[in-house]
């Protein structure tokens, strides 16, 4: 039924512009990310999500023109296929913008292509520093690792904890975030105990943290890739007994709101820096939130919705910007410096990097009055950048 | 001295999970000879269907689990006649071809039914609590683990050594045809075995999701870690197995402690070294 009515408006509309305004058009966006597979639930489901919840909010339409969604499924990382598709949605479905990506290599591999073309791509995830200088025409509403990574080091130092030790999964994303908190924690005076990096395969966490146990430093710092690797973490830091130890826990989208009530009552009171919670507490998360749930009542607000959202944001701006017409400078030129009030918080699109600039959050887990398990945040870095350019190795 | 005694307490705990996990598969595959690579399809059910019974009738933990178990065992007896029975015998590039699609059919069924996201099996209290010796804590879950570990293997041993249903499942592996001269109902016993077979790995899914925690993609994840329990084991041999995960849990732990970059190289390392020692595993017999 509601479809029904939906197609209703569709066609009249359609009717209504065909007739009234000459010359409107239909914009394409290309939305690429993981469908189906292990990766659909964290990201790309919640991609789909956070585009229809903004169409939902703001309609179909910018700038005079009809924008329409076109979804291509790319499961995992596979920088081969991540071009292919691109390439076809730009030739063969016209697509003017692209959008999505979750894995860094499959943004890399559609750099040469966007810049080439001129398409404007905003990502939505692929939080490496340095994908969005791939390619003059990407635009990244995520996060980066450093982003997020510099503010929980400044707060372990703002809360006098002079020792740490850094625990990681041994992959890219891993060591880079070991990197930067080792680096902001050691210019701060912080004292990094040892750094461990643990197997991507692991799934007995205990030995690890008996381990930092015996060291007994003042926090330690984790970063794990999402889904069980995390869930098997948590559970071990408090199977183990660390925070009665007094070894603090210190992470960044550990506590992220798709695993979150799995984790369980043993997650209440980790700590995390990250730029969206599902709780912040604003009229535009409110009314985003509502929206999601409208359209999906077992749709969960997480940092890759909200980033899904935003960048539609963009592209409705970058339409609006060229009235639907192609033009890529111009479309990119249009929103380099574009701030807005978004669900997580005030963003800011960095004018030179064309990255993300936004606040970054300390959260503490804590039930809700209904139950449920949230994110509350606590205290506020503003108008963080992206640290990883400037950092350095 | 502590950090050896941590390793040993860590090692024994971690590979009795393994032992836990892979016992089911060591009874289908190694005892009756069936490849059946979707053993973790009938642990992830046992997970999934506990949840689900847990919280629709408000039942205890460990009550649901053992419904789960025996649910799943009982789901096993039409699959076993409908599809499994089909490929006894048969080559193993067939059985694997079989049951490896029916990895996938789980993966889609239990991402379909309910979510791709994590599922967490709920704990009753006094597993959720750690016990203090001094110099380390050790969860509660985990000696609950190793006591249950123990349990199936002397049950295991007991079952197929001292009774007849287990002299009727060996007669009828090694020698079909003469078991069933011998009057042996021998395909009433490959249906027995292959419900135990499945009702353990329910009970190897929900003890060891602590550590392995369920989601669909739970069958094709830790299919390479059951399946190199029950080789370094020997196929046949539960008893293999159980040393098998000893051993390689040990390992693993130790280099975890010791050199934590080369944690998972150690675990197939010893794996490599055991096989190309003896290439049917610890306990393995020359078939």
């Amino acid at each position: 039924m509601k479809s029904a009515t939906r197609k209703a408006l569709f066609s009249a509309a359609a009717l209504f512009f065909s007739t009234s305004v000459v010359g409107a058009e239909v914009v394409k966006v290309g939305v690429i990310g993981p469908f189906s597979g292990p990766f659909a639930g964290a990201f790309g489901t919640p991609f789909r999500q956070g585009v229809e919840a903004y169409v939902a909010m703001h309609g179909n339409k910018a700038g005079g023109a009809e924008i329409q969604f076109i979804y291509r499924d790319l499961a995992g990382p596979d920088p081969q296929k991540a071009r292919s598709l691109a390439q076809e949605l730009v030739v063969k479905d016209k697509v003017q913008y692209l959008a999505g990506v979750v894995f860094t290599p499959n943004a890399m591999a559609i750099a040469p292509l966007s810049q080439s073309a001129k398409v404007p791509m905003v990502i939505f995830n692929a939080s490496t520093s340095v994908v969005v200088s791939k390619s003059d025409y990407f635009v990244r509403t995520s996060n980066t690792l450093p982003q997020v990574t510099v503010p929980v080091a400044k707060y372990a130092l703002d809360h006098d904890i002079k020792s740490a030790i850094t625990i990681v999964s041994d992959y890219g994303p891993g060591i880079d975030a070991e990197k930067a908190f080792s680096k902001t924690f050691e210019q701060g005076g912080g004292k990094i105990v040892d750094s461990i990096r643990m197997p991507l395969s692991t799934t007995d966490f205990g030995p690890f943290l008996q381990k930092i146990r015996a060291a007994k430093p003042e926090s330690l710092f984790a970063f794990l890739p999402f889904g069980p690797p995390t869930y098997g973490f948590v559970k071990a830091y408090n199977d183990n007994a660390l925070e009665q130890a007094g070894i603090k826990f210190l992470g960044t989208a550990e506590t992220q709101e798709s695993d979150l009530q799995a984790l369980g009552d043993g997650a209440i009171g980790l700590e995390t820096a990250y730029f969206y919670s599902g709780a912040h507490d604003s009229p535009e998360n409110k009314a985003f939130v509502e929206t999601l749930k409208k359209l999906d009542p077992k749709a969960i607000a997480n940092p890759a919705t909200v980033s899904a959202f935003d960048g539609t944001h963009v592209i409705y701006k970058m339409v609006e910007a060229t009235g639907g017409e192609v033009d890529g400078d111009k479309a990119i030129e249009a929103i380099k410096g574009l701030s807005w009030e978004s669900p997580r918080g005030p963003v800011t699109i960095d004018a030179k990097t064309r990255d993300i600039i936004q606040n970054v959050y300390m959260r503490r887990v804590e039930k809700d009055s209904d139950g449920k398990l949230v994110n509350r945040e606590f205290k506020v870095y503003e108008a963080q950048p992206d640290y990883g350019l400037t950092l350095g190795e | 001295m502590e950090l050896l005694l941590s390793i040993l307490i860590d090692g024994l705990a971690y590979g009795m999970i393994l032992f836990i996990i892979s016992v089911g598969l060591s009874i289908t595959m190694g005892l009756m000879r069936v490849v059946n690579l979707a053993h973790g399809v009938f642990a992830m059910l046992g997970g999934f269907l506990m949840v689900a019974v847990g919280s629709r009738f408000g039942l205890r933990p460990e009550m649901a689990a053992m419904l789960a178990v025996i649910a799943v065992g009982a789901l096993a007896l039409p699959l076993e006649k409908l599809i499994f029975r089909r490929v006894y015998g048969r080559s193993e590039l067939q059985q694997v071809l079989l049951t490896i699609g029916l990895v996938f059919i789980g993966i889609a069924a239990v991402g379909t039914v309910f979510g791709n996201s994590l599922l967490a099996i709920p704990l009753p209290e006094y597993l959720k609590r750690s016990v203090d010796i001094g110099f380390r804590v050790i969860p509660m879950h985990r000696l609950a683990v190793v006591t249950a570990g123990l349990a199936v293997l002397v049950g295991l041993w007991f079952l197929f050594t001292k009774t007849r249903f287990g002299i009727n499942i060996r007669a009828s592996v090694d020698k079909a045809a003469a078991a069933e001269a011998l009057g042996i109902d021998t395909s009433k016993v490959y249906r027995l075995g292959f419900m135990l077979g499945a009702a353990l790995a329910a009970l190897g899914g929900i003890l060891g999701a602590e550590l392995l925690p369920l989601e669909p993609y739970y069958p094709l994840k830790y299919l390479v870690l059951v399946l190199a329990i029950v080789a370094v084991g020997g196929m046949g041999s539960v008893f293999g197995s159980f040393m098998a995960a000893l051993v390689l849990g040990t390992v693993e732990t130790a280099a975890k402690y010791l050199m934590p970059e080369i944690a998972s190289i150690m675990f197939y390392l010893t794996m490599l070294v055991v096989l190309s020692w003896r290439p049917h595993g610890l306990f393995g017999r020359q078939l």
